[in-house]
């Protein structure tokens, strides 16, 4: 069972692997796609390598929810609606979305995920010690 | 100039490994501009050569139904040049192939001795308005033009053999 460090360490070696950053800016704060330039082809690699580095599963939509965000159930002019929203807290116990809430622009939504948000996501699916 | 940047597979195992020739010639225009008098092969054709083997090889597993586009080169390192007289092994092995996409890892060789290696992530474009960037006529002239029928075994053990819907394209739907 991995600790919170190893959790964390084996993060940071997936997205410097996927991303070609450096170990010093895959921070705990830093957001995937605004600090670490993560582009969406990247998404697929970096859902890839942690998979392997735990041997989870991760199903289409669990880390990245393209689903919701492309719904028109969900996304009205451009904005998730209130429902949407509920979908999305649902879905990502892992995210912090209540910067987002305030002006739920899709576009902004990529830049929401830091790193901090996918070591909750993966110590969600793995058993850790501290 | 014709795009192929491999001159025939060794191995094709549908799904999971492919390796593939590639001979530096002289007698290729590029490299006397590439440099003049002092010709190398550039980095870049032989990462499109480790793509193309790898690329082959993600498009037979879906029976060349996807688009599959190389998308991005997440590693590659070269340890020395490529020159004329040169014969490039390439070998490419299947990391994952999903709906989304595909990646390989891909070596170069020249004998026992490591040239390059990279790894190479293909996009799936899935958008039906994009049709399919290539005749089914395409595919099955390359494949059969680089011998992947004559060496190749399918996911069973089996000989490797063009999909149907592929020979139902080229020849029209038969009886």
């Amino acid at each position: 069972m991995p600790t919170k460090d190893e959790v964390f360490q084996k993060i940071q070696t997936a997205l410097v692997d996927a991303l070609g950053v450096d170990e010093e800016d895959v921070k705990p704060e830093a957001t995937l796609v605004g600090d670490l330039g993560a582009e969406s082809i990247d998404f697929l690699d970096i859902v890839f390598r942690l998979e392997k580095a735990f041997d989870i599963k991760i199903p289409r939509g669990e880390l990245f929810p393209e689903d919701i965000l492309t719904d028109s159930k969900y996304v009205q002019d451009g904005k998730v609606t209130e429902q949407g929203l509920s979908e999305l807290r649902q879905r990502m116990p892992f995210a912090n979305l209540d910067d987002f809430s305030k002006n739920p622009v899709v576009q902004d939504f990529g830049n929401l995920l830091t790193v901090a948000d996918m070591c909750r996501f993966v110590e969600g699916k793995v058993e850790v010690t501290d | 100039m014709r795009w192929y940047w491999i001159d025939r597979f060794l191995e094709f195992e549908s799904g999971r490994r492919a390796k593939a020739i590639k001979n530096v010639s002289l007698a290729e225009e590029h490299l006397h501009d590439n440099f003049p008098y002092y010709p190398i092969m550039p980095a870049s054709l032989v990462i499109e050569g480790l793509a193309q083997t790898g690329g082959l090889l993600i498009c037979e597993h879906g029976q060349f139904r996807e688009k599959v586009v190389l998308a991005k080169v997440p590693k590659v390192t070269f340890y020395s040049e490529a020159v004329p007289g040169d014969t490039l092994i390439y070998t490419t092995t299947v990391e994952y192939i999903k709906d989304e996409g595909a990646m390989v890892t891909a070596t170069s060789h020249k004998g026992d001795v490591l040239h390059a290696e990279a790894e190479i992530v293909f996009a799936h474009l899935n958008d039906p308005r994009l049709g399919s960037l290539f005749e089914p006529e395409t595919f099955l002239r390359m494949m059969r033009l680089l011998g992947a029928f004559e060496v190749g075994h399918a996911a069973d053990g089996g000989p490797l053999r063009p999909p149907a819907r592929l020979l139902e394209a080229v020849n029209g739907t038969g009886a």
